[in-house]
């Protein structure tokens, strides 16, 4: 069955210049492993098509059962010239969590 | 001079994590339990050029106001109780921030009692002429172009200085550290360093300490401040505690608040702030050190106090930042509410109206940004398949313009009102007036040789 990432993680984000990072958080360790092998920086950037210019990239910390993820692009060249409401991306993370995934019942 | 005991625990903290916290921290802190160290962050990463235009009209000013205003109501408890301060509130200025802190000791009747120690080095916008002409490009980590296709544009130019610096000033004998562009984490790690007698090559410790300071740079975003993990559970937010590191000299640290403090400290809410603008987690880079996050080690030891140990670092780089910024142009958003039946179809009517006027006037922009905020604004396209547009009771209709000139910038900020009674009906919510021009200082971030950059110490008494 498909779930809701804001079912199974927290996250909070933040920026560097033009790039937005999400850092994707287990609710639950169990829950790891699914986001690993599911929440794939590929699946990100389709997730955020029309929403960021650049790639994506993906840094795992099994430590913290969290996902680093650098959005490229996404922030309308960021910090004062970006014209956007969230100008240093820190609701960007919220937008990926009602990313779905698919979860073995 | 034989050195002074090393203490068994340390505990530094946070109170300040912008120009523009809450300002009933600090106070809260120093009075709310025992602390050994305050520290304040003030600079973000634009701050510099506000403090270096303040400073070029005025050259007792560009430094945080805020911070002498915030120690004057503390100092009378630091001073009894021996508490140290570090705080980046110097800006451009440092001196005159340490000058001004000076004025308030004596006016407390303090004079005589504090020794500030003053940090600067950081500045280099005297040199980059020279530096430039060295074959530093100062290029743009971000797009590569060397520095000088902006040279007669750059407002300010600082170079992050680490913890070494911070740490003679307390070793030298200082209470109170002002520095300019110092990183928010040697705020904290200076004082352990001191504190323990750390060596700058103690590399894990170091480590350690980056850590601890980048969690509590950000004030209460760690203690349950913008926590969404169950954040409707978050107790008293209204009377939140800012954390506190508690160190030991091995480098492994509690977090903790103090007693009768809202707010909540947790692993969650501790894992939300070490992620917070998280590059690559294997290198988390300051002048200090390299911290690896994917070492770090969280456990909840009890209520509010979570543990943080197992953390590795490598030797620094031979670089460090700069923070440049300059002058790009000129922005203006201008905003209409529009109300139900149809609100969203509405405001996309306006938008699609304004910018064909604009057009028609022949304005040019490099970017034309629209929003519309209760249906796209965070989430874009994402949030509208989820969404019946037609039951939202009303959608703020938002465009933004840039330009390199003011010209057509100002232009557009007379076009927004005429919507009012020329455009789609059911608008409102422009109480506020014709949107105005506002300059764009942006932010250029380089890399230069760690030799190039003196850090340097003095000290002042009140």
């Amino acid at each position: 069955m498909k779930r809701r990432l804001v079912e199974l993680a927290h996250a909070r984000s933040g920026d560097k210049g033009d790039t937005a990072n999400i850092g994707l958080i287990a609710l639950k360790p169990k829950d790891y492993p699914l986001l690993v092998k599911q929440v794939t920086a590929a699946r990100v950037a389709r997730h955020f098509k029309g929403m960021i210019t650049g790639k994506v990239e993906r840094f795992e910390l099994p430590n913290l059962y969290a996902l680093n993820f650098l959005l490229h692009g996404a922030l309308d060249g960021g910090g004062t010239i970006s014209l956007k409401t969230d100008a240093q991306g820190k609701v960007f993370s919220t937008a990926l969590l009602r990313m779905e995934i698919e979860v073995r019942k | 001079m034989t050195a002074p005991p090393r203490p068994a625990t340390v505990r530094v903290a946070g109170g300040q994590g912008f120009w523009g916290d809450w300002l009933e921290a600090p106070y809260r802190q120093v009075t709310g339990g025992p602390i050994d160290y305050l520290m304040m962050d003030y600079l973000a990463e634009v701050t510099m050029s506000i403090l270096q235009k303040q400073k070029s009209r005025d050259p007792a000013r560009g430094y945080a106001t805020d911070f002498v205003t915030q120690m004057e109501r503390i100092l009378p408890t630091v001073v009894a109780r021996g508490i140290k301060v570090t705080a980046n509130a110097g800006g451009v200025n440092p001196r005159a921030c340490a000058m001004a802190l000076a004025d308030v000791a004596r006016k407390l009747k303090l004079g005589g009692k504090l020794t500030i120690g003053v940090v600067t080095g950081d500045d280099l916008l005297g040199r980059l002429d020279g530096l430039i002409a060295r074959g530093h490009t100062l290029e743009n980590l971000d797009t590569g172009r060397p520095l000088r296709d902006v040279r007669d544009r750059v407002l300010s130019a600082n170079a992050y200085l680490g913890a070494a610096p911070v740490v003679e000033a307390l070793q030298r004998g200082a209470q109170v550290v002002i520095t300019g562009r110092v990183t928010d984490t040697g705020l904290t790690l200076g004082p352990l360093m001191h504190a323990f007698g750390w060596a700058p090559d103690a590399w894990d410790q170091i480590a350690a300490g980056t850590v601890a300071g980048h969690v509590i740079e950000c004030g209460a975003q760690c203690s349950g401040g913008n926590c969404l993990n169950d954040w409707q559970h978050i107790p008293d937010l209204a009377n939140v505690g800012y954390p506190i590191v508690e160190a030991h000299a091995d480098g492994t640290f509690d977090l903790i608040k103090h007693q009768q403090t809202g707010g909540r400290i947790d692993v969650p809410s501790v894992t939300e702030q070490l992620v917070y603008e998280m590059g690559d987690p294997r290198a988390y880079i300051t002048p200090d050190g390299v911290a690896d996050f994917t070492t770090i080690q969280l456990s909840q030891v009890r209520k509010d106090r979570v543990r943080v140990s197992g953390v590795r670092g490598k030797p620094a780089t031979d670089k460090l930042k700069v923070s440049i910024a300059y002058f790009y142009g000129y922005k203006a958003v201008g905003t209409l509410v529009y109300a139900w039946p149809d609100a969203l179809e509405k405001a996309k009517a306006a938008d699609r109206i304004l910018r064909q006027r604009l057009k028609d006037l022949g304005l040019q922009f490099d970017a034309i940004h629209t929003e519309f905020v209760g249906a796209n604004a965070t989430h874009g396209p994402l949030a509208l398949k989820d969404v019946d547009v037609t039951t939202l009771p009303e959608v703020q209709l938002r465009v933004g313009v840039r330009a390199r000139d003011e010209a057509p910038v100002d232009r557009f900020t007379r076009e927004i009102a005429p919507l009012i009674l020329n455009g789609p009906p059911s608008v409102t919510g422009f109480a506020g007036g014709r949107p105005k021009p506002e300059e764009i200082v942006a932010y250029w971030p380089a890399l230069i040789d760690k030799r190039m950059v003196q850090p340097a110490v003095e000290l002042i008494q009140a």
